[in-house]
């Protein structure tokens, strides 16, 4: 997946091995906390620490950071400290979806595949 | 040694420097609705503007009711926290810091509504034309950071609100920031607040209204402090030298 967007790894590198289960988008917090599933791949525009906390909490596979947003140097500091690979791209949240989805990434409650 | 007095307060509402609030919003029916709730301590806290602050000190005057000049800040993240000062000049520092953190944007009344300054009675004085209503490029704890460094108080906003709220939009209550205290909104009771994050035990807490017309003002919050500033909101939420918050069911 890193390879083939591409996106950047700004923390986490040695943890890229978990197997990926879905995806799943928001920049709001509760509802991430809500609606992703252990090993997602979650896309948010959001750098605050919380989403280190949060995503480990869940146990994703990676989160990826869209539209070059800053992340806060803590993120990627819990992050490390966690196992949760953070990752960066420049594209919009939409267009990372489309990719991710080309290669096969399910959202938590898409039907079966087309 | 001055003696601490209990102080009914309403720490968040809004005036027509608001593009959301209402026409009724001037100072001198909010002070008119503030006696008649009881309330001693009002806080003006306008989205990016402290400009009305002193037209709503200046009508509460006469009737012996305090207020502090406040801001209401967009984090990026979209949350809301109000931002409270002690000092004219420093209010107005930090309303020129904030608007460069804005961006850059005119207003669209047609969309958002007018954001107007008035006077002590309520007459126009000039129209802001500065988009106010949206975020800053600041995130929570930037924002705490710059708090904390100029001395400004700053408390997380209505809380229990579905957005722009620390637990909506952030999740759970940040470890990277020392919080002197949230704000609960009128919709709730402390004690639900509480059941539904328990991570608020412990913190002081205070009910606002967040009114942006009349009748949401609210005078639930009962302060015990030395005098009506800041810095003692401050100590009342941290229960410090025997200030004190308690949020009282329906009066």
């Amino acid at each position: 997946m890193v390879q083939a967007v591409p996106l950047k790894v700004l923390a986490g590198s040695s943890f890229l091995d978990r197997p990926v289960t879905g995806g799943y988008a928001s920049d709001m917090l509760s509802l991430v906390m809500a609606g992703a599933k252990a090993g997602n791949v979650w896309v948010t525009m959001q750098g605050h620490p919380n989403v280190a906390a949060v995503a480990s909490l869940l146990g994703l596979a990676a989160v990826v950071v869209t539209e070059d947003s800053p992340v806060d140097p803590a993120t990627l500091q819990r992050a490390e400290e966690n196992g949760v690979p953070v990752l960066a791209t420049g594209l919009d949240t939409f267009s990372l979806v489309a990719e991710l989805a080309r290669l096969g990434v399910r959202g938590v409650r898409s039907g079966p595949g087309s | 040694m001055n003696s601490l007095r209990p102080i009914f307060a309403d720490l968040h509402l809004h005036t027509v420097a608001s593009a959301c609030a209402e026409v009724e919003m001037i100072p001198p029916l909010i002070v008119r609705r503030a006696r008649e709730l009881g309330i001693e301590l009002l806080a003006v806290t306008d989205h990016h503007s402290v400009e009305n602050a002193a037209a709503v000190q200046e009508a509460a005057r006469a009737v012996g009711i305090e207020v502090l000049a406040g801001m209401e800040v967009q984090t990026r993240e979209e949350v809301h926290v109000v931002c409270y000062f002690d000092d004219t000049v420093q209010a107005e520092q930090w309303q020129e810091m904030i608007w460069k953190r804005l961006p850059g944007m005119a207003n669209r009344p047609e969309f958002f509504g007018e954001q107007y300054v008035v006077d002590a009675t309520g007459a126009y004085v000039r129209t802001n034309e500065r988009l106010l209503q949206t975020s800053t490029d600041l995130s929570f704890d930037e924002l705490f950071w710059l708090a904390e460094q100029w001395g400004v108080l700053a408390v997380p906003a209505h809380v229990d609100r579905p957005r722009y709220s620390l637990f909506a939009n952030l999740g759970v209550l940040p470890e990277t920031v020392r919080l002197p205290g949230v704000e609960i909104s009128r919709n709730i009771a402390p004690q639900e607040a509480l059941r539904r994050f328990p991570s608020l035990r412990g913190l002081g807490m205070v009910q606002s209204g967040d009114a942006h017309r009349l009748k949401e003002m609210t005078n639930s919050t009962l302060l015990k402090l030395k005098e009506p500033t800041a810095q003692e909101v401050r100590k009342a939420l941290l229960g410090q030298e025997g200030r004190s918050v308690k949020i009282l069911e329906e009066r």
